[in-house]
């Protein structure tokens, strides 16, 4: 009877009207043989109250972030989230509620959205933004493919520092879709703009794919790139994995990207062991219409008031089908309503203190930890918002282990992504942070080293 | 009057969000960051209270109807009850605080909730391994038949380059093949609205890659020859894949697996009773066969000797990743407690109710409404208002004039196969006085359009808005705001 209404005297009398005297008469339609096969076992139901008890211990069973002094980002960030947020993501006409095909009923949703593209083009620096997809290294993978249906080339040139596992992703679509992939190198922590001019200069490359700032926290020069790439008439993607480094750092749109991918956990998703979050894609004017994806636009209902509604739907699933730019029907809603409720709060001064904050607490790290003797700065003198990479005298991951007993997570440790940087820990410093406990860090790892 | 856009309401100076201070010693911007890379214009996003912010969204919220708001017979879609328990217990902070990269040993009950969850659906869908990994039902097709992929090429069978989809499948299986690199093949219906084997083994041959199938169809029928199209596509050498949407209708009456298919998506948006958050995020993992299970997405989460769980990423013949980390976490979370609350015979109950409600529906629908497929129906089903066009109304206008009773309408126009469609799918957790008031009004909106059709093709007439001119924002879009606007 779990969360079904019918009783078993209603569901006797609906089977009669209908003809029918049990309720397996409904199903002689499946073969016999497929019917009796159909046993499985996944345990009795639990009353509400033994789950309550059985799922929190699950949840016990974990250490939080909230249980120690974390230091980890990597394409996952700790950032402030108002209260508000979750309560109004609990709204059931928000999360009840499908895809807005309804327009007349989903004004909620698609306003919501709106609003959204909007802030992701004010963010970005780009003139269309669609209503979000499932996180950043799909919106990578997606955005390559604009580049390819854009140029009529098949190779996508990608920066080593892009998300590891963006990267993975991208590799796997464009196998997919038999599109070539190359890697381009990093020279002191940033993308070779020699070995990238060299690439493109062979004129067969669809796009060139940079992560800003990069994955290992660098701020890569896109301004220079953007100029090698379209002098070769590919397109530039830049990819943003911490979307609060864009309140102090110039937009990437300004900067003279084609497309920006990205991911937008950072605004009022909470990190939630890697998903649910949502990619973003944002485009200047000439790429709008090779966006995949739902896109949300306004007009006006037949009295004359204004509305929004799904719109330039002639390049989707449901109407295209084999022909269209993307197979993706839905989109992220719930967290992108999630990132417009918070970016709305913070506004255009607090998102600039939050970017200031994790800028400054991010380089005094820095200089606490580098002034260690026994700790070297891997990329000196390059630029960085909120992330940087540190070289240990010993294996990163035996450091991070006797920390962790001292309860500080100081890291993500580098050599399960890059077996030539075994002995390097990618740090992250947000607002939510303090100086006592970057000052208990540096003084506990000059500590085990 | 109507909620503005938020940068509408906003007054220079206002503030929402109330940040942790910056407590270190600082540098000036300019020493850190070169001047070449710091914004000179900051962005514009609004400049609002929180009062302000939460009242906003609270309207917008209001202009919305939702599963708890009224009936939502959206067809293909299942839009059950969503339990307020999973809300309750995805948003531990033992779940939602947890790093995608912190120790193994740090997260037991999560990759235990998982690999408990991996095992849950491989029951109910009769595979023997699944991936959590897709972020939604199309993102799960598109792992499926990149599966598919590999395994052909392991085999060297390189010129398996077509994908197979009868003319009622969703729109997304014929999208998905082309992602992936495939060409499509659409094969028509016969008069009984399943796949015509004829048609079928015309299609086969040596170039066949798979058959992507839904079953129950879009049409909400049971393929009755699913076992005979099973052993025609394998014999051609292609694999079958079970596009996962309508499971809610089959559940301990027929698996997947059982019925030959090799590689399955779920939905656990639908089937699982999670949350559709108006367009996402949804969770569509994805269930293969043993010959399959090396090409799946990495890491898959294993149990190890000592009783522990850990990632598995020493899988060599993987598709690799399809996102970054391991999938909707908080998504299965909810996935996993509807599990567990209904257990086996829960879930096939679900099943049984989902099909008799829908039964129930037709049978008295098809009183007023034409419906061209005559038979036992599973979850849905689907009728049509061709009756109605002497009149001048369409469904469309059915759908539209369903917004003024506080329903939200049928999928409609789709399948395509059926002219002026309406695909209605009621769900076990509608009660029977809801059904009943729901055949009354469709009765009467159909009595409507035969007296009064103005009234009909001119609704709705009680929503926030009314129906909205989609020609002109395609035509010339106005997909954000402007500053200056």
């Amino acid at each position: 009877m779990r969360y079904i209404p019918n009783t078993s005297e209603d569901r006797q009398a609906m089977l009669n009207s209908l003809g029918y005297e049990k309720i397996e008469d409904l199903f002689q339609d499946i073969p016999e043989q497929v019917r009796k096969a159909a046993v499985f076992d996944v345990g009795q139901g639990m009353s509400e109250y033994e789950l309550k008890k059985h799922v929190r211990a699950l949840a016990e069973k974990n250490q939080t972030v909230d249980q120690c002094i974390s230091f980890m980002g990597a394409g996952a960030y700790d950032h402030f989230i108002p209260s508000f947020v979750d309560q109004l993501l609990l709204r059931s006409e928000f999360y009840t509620a499908y895809t807005p095909y309804q327009p007349e009923i989903s004004q909620g949703t698609l306003q919501a959205i709106f609003e959204y593209q909007s802030l992701i083009c004010e963010l970005t620096g780009m003139d269309a933004s669609n209503a979000s997809v499932y996180d950043g290294a799909t919106a990578t993978a997606e955005a390559a493919n604009m580049a390819v249906a854009a140029t009529r080339r098949n190779k996508i040139l990608y920066s080593k520092g892009l998300h590891p596992e963006y990267a993975q992703t991208l590799k796997t679509y464009c196998w997919s879709q038999g599109f070539e992939v190359e890697e381009v190198d990093l020279e002191q922590g940033i993308t070779s703009a020699g070995q990238a001019e060299e690439k493109l200069n062979k004129k067969d490359a669809a796009c060139l794919i940079v992560q800003y700032p990069n994955f290992y926290g660098c701020v890569e020069d896109l301004e220079e790139l953007a100029k090698k790439v379209q002098a070769q008439k590919a397109l530039l993607i830049a990819v943003v994995t911490e979307p609060v480094a864009l309140g102090i750092l110039k937009s990437p749109g300004e900067l003279g990207a084609d497309i920006v991918a990205g991911e937008a956990q950072g605004f009022g998703n909470h990190i939630a062991f890697g998903g649910p979050y949502l990619g973003f894609l944002a485009a200047n004017e000439k790429q709008i219409r090779r966006l995949p994806g739902r896109i949300v636009g306004k007009t006006r209902d037949v009295d004359g008031k204004v509305g929004y509604v799904l719109t330039l739907q002639a390049r989707e699933q449901h109407i295209r089908r084999e022909k269209a730019s993307s197979n993706i029907c839905s989109n992220q809603a719930l967290c992108a309503l999630a990132a417009t409720m918070t970016m709305s709060a913070l506004g255009k001064e607090g998102l600039r203190e939050m970017a200031e904050t994790n800028l400054q607490k991010a380089h005094y790290a820095y200089r606490q930890l580098t002034s260690l003797p026994q700790v070297k700065a891997v990329y000196p003198g390059q630029a960085f918002f909120n992330e940087f990479v540190i070289e240990l005298p010993k294996p990163a991951g035996e450091v991070i282990e006797e920390l962790r007993k001292e309860g500080i997570w100081p890291g993500v440790n580098l050599s399960v992504i890059c077996e030539d940087l075994n002995k390097c820990l990618l740090v992250c410093v947000t607002e939510l942070r303090t100086k006592d406990e970057i000052d208990r860090l540096a003084e506990r790892l000059g500590g085990v080293l | 009057m109507r909620e503005p856009l938020i940068f509408e309401i906003s007054k220079k100076g206002r503030k929402g969000c109330y940040l942790p201070p910056c407590d270190v010693p600082t540098q000036k911007v300019g020493e850190m960051i070169p001047e070449k890379y710091l914004r000179d214009k900051k962005a514009e996003l609004p400049e609002v209270s929180e009062i302000d912010v939460v009242r906003h969204f609270t309207k917008l919220s209001t202009y919305n109807h939702g599963v708890d708001t009224g009936f939502y017979p959206l067809g293909s879609c299942t839009m059950k009850y969503n339990p307020k328990i999973n809300e309750e217990l995805s948003r531990l902070t033992g779940f939602a605080r947890l790093h995608p990269y912190q120790p193994e040993e740090t997260a037991q009950g999560a990759l235990e909730l998982m690999y408990t969850l991996q095992k849950d659906l491989c029951q109910v869908a009769g595979m023997d391994k699944v991936s959590l990994q897709p972020a939604a039902g199309a993102h799960g097709e598109l792992a499926g038949i990149m599966v598919i992929k590999a395994y052909h090429e392991k085999r060297g069978d390189l010129k398996r380059n077509k994908v197979i989809v009868p003319d009622s499948a969703h729109g997304t299986n014929p999208a998905t093949a082309n992602m992936a690199g495939f060409k499509t093949i659409e094969i028509a219906s016969n008069a009984r609205g399943e796949v015509d084997l004829e048609a079928l083994a015309r299609a086969l041959d040596d170039t066949t890659a798979a058959l992507m199938l839904t079953n129950p169809n879009t049409l909400g029928l049971f393929e009755s020859q699913i076992l005979e199209i099973a052993e025609m596509v394998h014999k051609a050498g292609g694999l079958l894949y079970y596009d996962g949407a309508n499971i809610n209708a089959v559940m301990g009456y027929a698996r997947p697996g059982d019925m030959g298919f090799d590689v399955v998506h779920f939905n656990l948006h639908k089937t699982m009773g999670t949350p559709h958050g108006g367009g996402g995020p949804g969770s569509g993992p994805i269930g293969v066969k043993k010959r399959l299970a090396e090409f799946l997405p990495v890491p898959t989460v294993e149990k190890a000797d000592d009783g522990s769980f850990y990632l598995n990423y020493d899988m060599p013949d993987s598709i690799g990743k399809v996102k970054a980390f391991y999938g909707n976490f908080l998504v299965m979370v909810k996935a996993y407690c509807y599990i567990k609350a209904l257990g086996t015979d829960g879930l096939k109950e679900a099943s049984e109710v989902a099909v008799l409600n829908a039964n129930y529906l037709m049978e008295n629908l098809k009183k007023t409404y034409h419906l061209p497929y005559d038979r036992i129906c599973k979850h849905e089903f689907v009728i049509n208002s061709k009756n109605l066009k002497p009149y001048g109304v369409h469904t469309l206008d059915i759908a539209k004039r369903l917004l003024d009773f506080g329903y939200h309408p049928p999928t409609v126009y789709f399948p395509l196969i059926v002219e002026e469609a309406l695909m209605i799918e009621p769900t076990e957790t509608e009660s029977r006085e809801t059904l009943d008031d729901f055949i009354a009004i469709m009765e009467k909106i159909h009595q409507e359009a035969i007296d009064n059709k103005e009234l009909v093709v001119n609704a709705p007439y009680n929503t926030v808005v009314r129906r909205l001119d989609e020609v002109s924002a395609a035509r010339n879009p106005i997909i954000r705001w402007k500053k200056d606007e």
